[in-house]
């Protein structure tokens, strides 16, 4: 966002981004607003054209690799054993497509980040391979790097330096000569709105700031694909929205994004295919279409007026009085809600609100996971 | 000129922009303290301890001094520039930028490298100046004298990268500058002559390497040795060498830096 335009925080980042960066096609401006299934994720005819021509205009997104039908990201039997024999990854193989929005989710210690520390050549492989748009991250490390922008997980930039510094510093690691690099950190650091924060010590940003430096810096060498990890961790919704919009743009102007987050609503509202990571192996590799389909049952809450201790299960409808004021309703997908509605009324029971129990996404992992435990324990 | 290699030249450059401006963002740290050190030393071991010294090799003791005290600086600086610098970054975790970044290891090496010497040659000039202040400055050999900062700054910020490399806590880029510089200074032919001493401790300083440095530097001011010249060279093109090459292998394996 140019300085001067909206200072609210309402005001997304960037939100003309994709515009400037040449998408403006209105199909594009609604792919980035909203989860698209893969197959309704043509590129566009001019969108393309641009990502086939851009290389020869300077900008980023054909810089070094020219744009074919090659994944964006493409590992496979991918495997890391530590030191202390600990295996982090047992054999992965995965596939991101050009333009993805990509969500990789994991409990704790499933694998994510050992996966995106061997990405960004910070953990070196046990086995297998990895490519970055064809170029392999292990023979052509240089050229594979240059494809890529990481957000880390944690804080890592010198806490002591400005954030213009760093992201100018952060160009020169890539080659990019000085002056071009601070053209671009003007223009993340104003689209990232950080600009007014520009010549402070990075130390003195909040940590939604430095969120967002770490994002800036990341888009310093206009990478085809970023990585982002758990970008929104410890951020306020308000700022992750924003964050969540200037993504969107960004991958709407053609950049491959990879995200793992614990925010299952954010990975369900961002990205088109999602692959689900536990003890090292990938339990699910599908589009967030057809895995939100695999959930055929229901829970509402609802909020009543004091309910008797005896609720008769209704046809279809299992329910269940959580407190005196709480009832618990589980059906099959699409069942209506009717019959309950008229049972409650019957009973003079008052309700007052009604919502979902838990995100879907959210149950759908909790259940893929837990199956996957299961497994392992009849295995063993 | 091929594009990787201006794309690691200005890698490079960002590199060294970056660690001087870090020496001159503390510049209190950095460049003072040292300053005050070397006065000290000149005003104590070359005023009032040294006037009642005799000449060494036709010198006065304070002339003597100077060749030392600024193979001391440029040593110690070049040294602890690099440890801090590095570990700094391996501790605040800032050094995956580099790593995660298309930058083949011999740039980040260099760029480090060239960072510490900078700051070693600088407060090499700096003791100059202030040696000016006590004594008259010479010059016998300046190419001598210039090869020979140059050198001895490149293996110290070489071993300085190796110490920070392995460190895995402040304590561990304390130890070695504390435990080891520090006294193989003292015993390196900055202030005497190994030729006063008897044996076995002559034999014994022949072993140390920066008595070879620091002879080859007043033998570079004034033209006097203790040892031969092209033994001095010798000594300081091996270590940085074999540092050299063991700071890249050490880069290029990430390890204490890669898991």
């Amino acid at each position: 966002m140019i300085r001067g335009q909206g200072s609210g925080w309402n005001r997304p980042f960037g939100m003309n981004a994709h515009k400037r960066w040449g998408a403006t096609d209105s199909r594009a401006t609604a792919a980035a607003n909203q989860s698209l299934d893969p197959a309704d994720f043509k590129p566009l005819p001019h969108l393309d054209f641009y990502r086939k021509t851009t290389h020869m205009r300077g900008l980023h997104l054909g810089k070094h690799v020219p744009m074919t039908d090659t994944p964006a990201l493409e590992i496979t039997d991918l495997r890391k054993t530590y030191a202390n024999g600990t295996v982090a990854l047992k054999g992965v193989s995965l596939t991101v497509q050009q333009g993805d929005f990509f969500a990789l989710l994991g409990p704790n210690g499933a694998g994510k980040s050992t996966l995106i520390g061997i990405l960004s050549s910070l953990v070196n492989a046990s086995g297998g391979s990895a490519k970055i748009f064809g170029v392999s991250i292990h023979e052509q490390r240089s050229k594979a790097m240059h494809l890529i922008g990481m957000v880390p997980q944690e804080i890592n930039f010198n806490q002591f330096e400005k954030p213009f510094d760093l992201c100018v510093n952060q160009a020169g690691f890539y080659g990019i000569p000085r002056a071009e690099a601070m053209r671009r950190a003007e223009k993340y650091l104003k689209e990232l709105r950080l600009w007014d924060k520009a010549e402070q010590p990075a130390r003195s940003l909040s940590g939604g700031m430095k969120r967002r430096l770490m994002i800036a810096r990341a888009m310093m060498n206009e990478p085809k694909l970023l990585i982002l990890d758990e970008p929104t961790a410890g951020v306020d919704i308000e700022i992750r929205r924003s964050m969540w919009h200037f993504v969107r743009g960004i991958n709407a102007a053609g950049t491959t994004v990879i995200l793992t987050t614990h925010y299952l609503e954010e990975a369900e509202q961002l990205c088109r295919n999602i692959a689900i990571i536990d003890h090292g192996s990938i339990v699910e590799d599908t589009s967030m279409k057809n895995l939100l389909s695999k959930l055929d049952v229901e829970t509402f809450i609802l909020d009543t007026s004091e309910l008797p201790n005896d609720l008769p299960d209704v046809n279809g409808i299992t329910v269940k009085r959580a407190d005196a004021h709480t009832l618990e309703a589980e059906m099959a997908r699409g069942h209506d809600l009717n019959s309950l509605f008229v049972m409650l009324d019957k009973r003079g029971i008052t309700v007052t609100s009604m919502r979902n129990k838990a995100n879907r996404l959210e149950e759908l992992f909790v259940r893929l996971v837990e199956k996957n435990d299961d497994g392992k324990e009849n295995a063993a | 000129m091929s594009s990787t290699f201006t794309n690691n030249m200005v890698a490079l450059k960002t590199v060294v922009r970056r660690e001087i401006m870090r020496i001159v963002r503390i510049w209190s740290q950095t460049l003072i303290p040292p300053a005050i050190t070397a006065s000290l030393y000149f005003i104590i071991f070359g005023t009032v301890v040294g006037s009642h010294l005799p000449p060494e090799h036709g010198y006065k003791y304070m002339a003597y001094l100077v060749p030392g005290l600024v193979m001391m600086q440029i040593i110690t600086n070049s040294y602890s520039n690099l440890t801090s610098s590095f570990f700094g970054a391996k501790f605040q975790r800032f050094v995956e930028e580099m790593l995660v970044s298309p930058m083949p290891s011999w740039v980040i090496l260099s760029g480090y490298i060239i960072g510490a010497m900078a700051r070693g040659l600088t407060l090499g000039v700096i003791v100059l100046l202030i040696s000016m202040l006590f004594t008259p400055l010479h010059m016998a050999h300046p190419l001598i004298i210039l090869t020979t900062a140059m050198l001895t700054s490149m293996v110290f910020a070489l071993a300085g990268f190796v110490n920070a490399v392995f460190a895995k806590k402040f304590d561990d880029i304390a130890i070695v500058p504390s435990f080891v510089l520090t006294p193989l200074t003292y015993l390196g032919g900055v202030f005497y002559s190994i030729n006063q001493l008897g044996e076995p401790w002559h034999s014994i300083s022949l072993v140390n390497p920066i008595l070879y440095m620091v002879n080859a530097f007043r033998y570079g001011m004034l033209g006097i040795t203790d040892i031969p010249i092209w033994i001095a060279y010798a000594v300081m093109v091996a270590f940085a060498v074999l540092l050299g090459g063991f700071g890249l292998w050490l880069l290029h394996r990430g390890i204490g830096m890669r898991s």
